[in-house]
């Protein structure tokens, strides 16, 4: 795509770093922000009205499993952080490079290296080479890395790297092959369980080697009570760590599973009713720093299982946008904050010049209708499948244009 | 909770809807749930079949011309044969498949597998399977009733179903019994389906195992939990026996067999803990000199066995007639 003409999105709310959003006009030219709020296009720009929708960041989504385009555009994803649990996985320079690549212009990806080789837990995987080819952060995967020395290690180093470590926090031991919460629910289903607790203990483990290492730590779901309460004390105390969270666990409990439905089988697995009411405090109070979408669509051969035996995992980028905004209507956080969690703050984990409308920025703008009704369709999804834990459920919000780097998209 | 039906048994046809009302449901996959004239009424049933079990002439032609498939794609033995022979006295042609000869093997879903043994026409599935869930799955893909034979950790109803008529038969009554579960209740579908089931129905309920085998929050299911085996036994009325599922257990759960037996083994001294003439039950097969010392397994008077084997057969001759009243063009499942 060559350089995009300048463009002047004009009577729009633009959504600012604080407060409620104010109206105004946004101006982008070469691919960036130059202006915002009283401005006027100038001669030779392209116009575009957003008769009063949101002018908003394009989402940037810390944490998929997949690159699924039409799934991310539907909902203002322009940038998503790939997750290393890739086949082959990102482990090593050319998958990383490969994978930066992928999918531009229209949508920028930037991959999560592998800490270990194979992800296995074991051995550091080349981190400073992978940083070369194009690697924003370091990533665990989907596990949790169980040998406390090689954390140790892996902690250090990338803090002589200035990369932030994006862990999954459950004790692999105490977790086993669980697929649910140990509670009532999981008692009556007859489910592998394993205690909520399992969380607490591996971030209280690494927040201590993160501490006698000073690295950047990125717990990227944190989604029980007690789990919450280290890493608020934790920034209580100048640790540079920072926690995410899906919208499944504000949104869902493990009521949800009660119908064995593998939509709902997810890692780390939902948990109680009181620790999604904690998660929502979390997300008030700003202990929680980024919601993502955990993007993972996946089909029959993968669902279409008995609970146990299904992968874990949902199609989330759809419904990452309109579930934040649920928040916003509930009261929970302002409309700044919406988009501090699904733009700015996972931009500025990743050290990219986006996720914010400021001057200079990377012009990814979302048109936005946070008011527009739609209810969630598993058959009718733009991803690439339907396993959604929302399925059918009313929400409010869609996007109504997307522009990347000042290029519309689709 | 709907208070359990507490009338005496004999001559009470006012304890359950009529016709079609009293069992409402396609299938039989767990008994959580189930209202207590439901659970009532398939123990009504069944009586008619226990007196014809033994009789010398044990068959009758109700499910002529009917094909039931056992679809066990989980190692059985008993359970296996019990159904056979509940269908075959019934009348019904049936079939067995078992997963190991099946198709299953060859990496075959286990949703195209049920939609095979859909097109076949079967009246009734049968299905055992390793994975809790597994038979709701199938049920909601397949056309005809599904009877669960036991999912993974989750339910084995009609086990629930006999226990409850080998105490009823023996005892008359269900509700107020001080009743005992002990054993591996975390990875038992047996303790799951007796605990809904006579809870259902009334029982005082108690659930004793090692920290490591209890499930988290039993106390949710109305059940008394306990540690400490003696104290779960005194004044009990049934002492129900669960089999170590090591093939089940990832990881150790338990030092070693013979320490179980220690603190878990129903032997003859423990058990006069409970009542003089408390029952004892196993829903086998039975580990004995572990979870049960063979003095006590045959006890003449007390151990109950045997008889649960033979309600077994007359349980499920009730859940296949009834669950098949549509089938046979009688006023059945909605």
């Amino acid at each position: 795509m060559s350089n995009p003409g300048p463009i002047t999105f004009t009577t729009g709310r633009i959504v600012l770093a604080s407060g409620e959003p104010v109206s105004g006009a946004l101006r982008a030219a070469d691919g960036r922000i130059v202006a915002l709020g009283d401005v006027a296009p100038e001669p030779g720009d392209t116009v575009i009205n957003a008769r009063g929708a949101l002018i908003a960041p394009g989402l940037v989504d810390l944490g998929v499993f997949t690159i699924d385009k039409p799934a991310f555009h539907f909902g203002g994803i322009t940038r998503a952080a790939l997750m290393p649990d890739q086949n082959p996985p990102l482990d090593r320079p050319s998958t990383v490079r490969y994978a930066a690549q992928s999918g531009k212009p229209d949508l920028w990806v930037h991959p999560l290296a592998a800490a270990t080789r194979g992800l296995e837990g074991r051995e550091l995987a080349e981190l400073a080479l992978m940083r070369e080819a194009g690697a924003k952060a370091v990533s665990t995967g989907r596990r949790w890395i169980a040998d406390s020395g090689t954390m140790h290690r892996l902690l250090s180093y990338c803090a002589m790297l200035g990369l932030t470590v994006i862990t999954h926090a459950e004790d692999g031991g105490l977790t086993g092959h669980a697929v649910a919460t140990a509670g009532e629910m999981a008692t009556r289903l007859g489910l592998p369980a394993a205690p909520p607790e399992a969380e607490a203990l591996a971030i209280a483990r690494d927040l201590t080697l993160a501490g006698m290492t000073g690295a950047r730590l990125h717990f990227r779901q944190v989604t029980t009570a007690r789990g919450l309460a280290l890493v608020r004390a934790a920034k209580a105390r100048g640790l540079p760590v920072t926690a995410g969270v899906t919208p499944a666990h504000f949104m869902l409990s493990d009521i949800a599973i009660g119908d064995f439905r593998t939509f709902t089988r997810l890692s780390p697995p939902l948990r109680s009713e009181a620790d999604r009411q904690a998660v929502r405090a979390a997300l008030a109070d700003g202990t929680i720093d980024v919601i993502a979408s955990g993007h993972d669509p996946r089909g029959p051969e993968d669902k279409r299982l008995p609970f146990a035996d299904a992968e874990p995992g949902m199609a989330g980028a759809e419904t990452l946008l309109p579930l934040t905004l649920g928040l916003v209507r509930d009261g929970v956080i302002d409309m700044a904050r919406a988009f501090a969690l699904i733009a700015t703050n996972p931009a500025r984990l990743l050290g990219v010049n986006a996720g914010q409308l400021v001057a200079g920025a990377e012009a990814d703008i979302a048109l936005i209708d946070p008011d527009r009704p739609w209810v969630v369709d598993s058959d009718k999804m733009a991803a690439a499948a339907g396993n959604t834990p929302f399925d059918k459920q009313g929400v409010q919000g869609r996007v109504t244009a997307l522009f990347k780097g000042g290029s519309p998209v689709g | 909770m709907t208070s359990p039906d507490t009338r005496p048994h004999q001559g009470s046809p006012d304890r359950y809807p009529a016709g079609s009302a009293a069992f409402p449901h396609r299938d039989l996959t767990g008994l959580a749930g189930l209202a207590p004239w439901e659970l009532l009424y398939l123990l009504d049933e069944a009586q008619q079949w226990v007196e014809l079990n033994r009789q010398s002439h044990k068959r009758v032609d109700r499910l002529k011309g009917l094909t039931i498939i056992n679809a066990f794609f989980e190692n059985s033995t008993r359970t296996l044969l019990s159904f056979e022979i509940a269908g075959k006295r019934l009348g019904a042609d049936v079939v067995n498949m078992h997963a190991a000869q099946s198709s299953v093997k060859k990496g075959e879903t286990l949703i195209d597998t049920a939609m095979t043994l859909n097109a076949m026409h079967a009246d009734a599935i049968v299905i055992r399977h390793q994975s809790s869930g597994a038979v709701q799955l199938i049920a909601d893909k397949v056309d005809c009733p599904v009877l669960n034979a036991g999912d993974g950790q989750h339910e084995h109803p009609t086990q629930g179903l006999l226990d409850a008529l080998t105490i009823r038969n023996a005892k008359g009554e269900i509700a107020g019994l001080k009743i005992v579960i002990c054993g591996d209740i975390l990875h038992s579908r047996v303790a799951r389906s007796n605990i809904h089931c006579l809870t259902t129905l009334g029982a005082d309920v108690r659930v004793c195992a090692p920290p490591a085998l209890m499930p988290a929050d039993i106390e949710a299911l109305k059940v008394t939990p306990f540690h400490d085996f003696n104290a779960a036994l005194a004044g009990a009325d049934v002492v129900m026996m669960l089999r170590l599922q090591q093939e089940r257990m990832e990881g150790q759960f338990i030092p070693s067999p013979r320490e179980y037996r220690h603190l878990f083994g129903l032997s003859l001294d423990r058990l006069a803990r409970a009542k003089p003439d408390a029952m004892v039950m196993h829903p086998g097969p039975m580990n004995r000199g572990i979870e049960i010392d063979s003095n006590v397994a045959d006890l003449a008077d007390r151990s109950h066995i045997t008889r649960q084997v033979e309600m077994g057969v007359a349980i499920r001759m009730a859940c296949l007639d009834v669950l098949t009243r549509k089938a046979r063009g009688l006023e059945g499942w909605a």
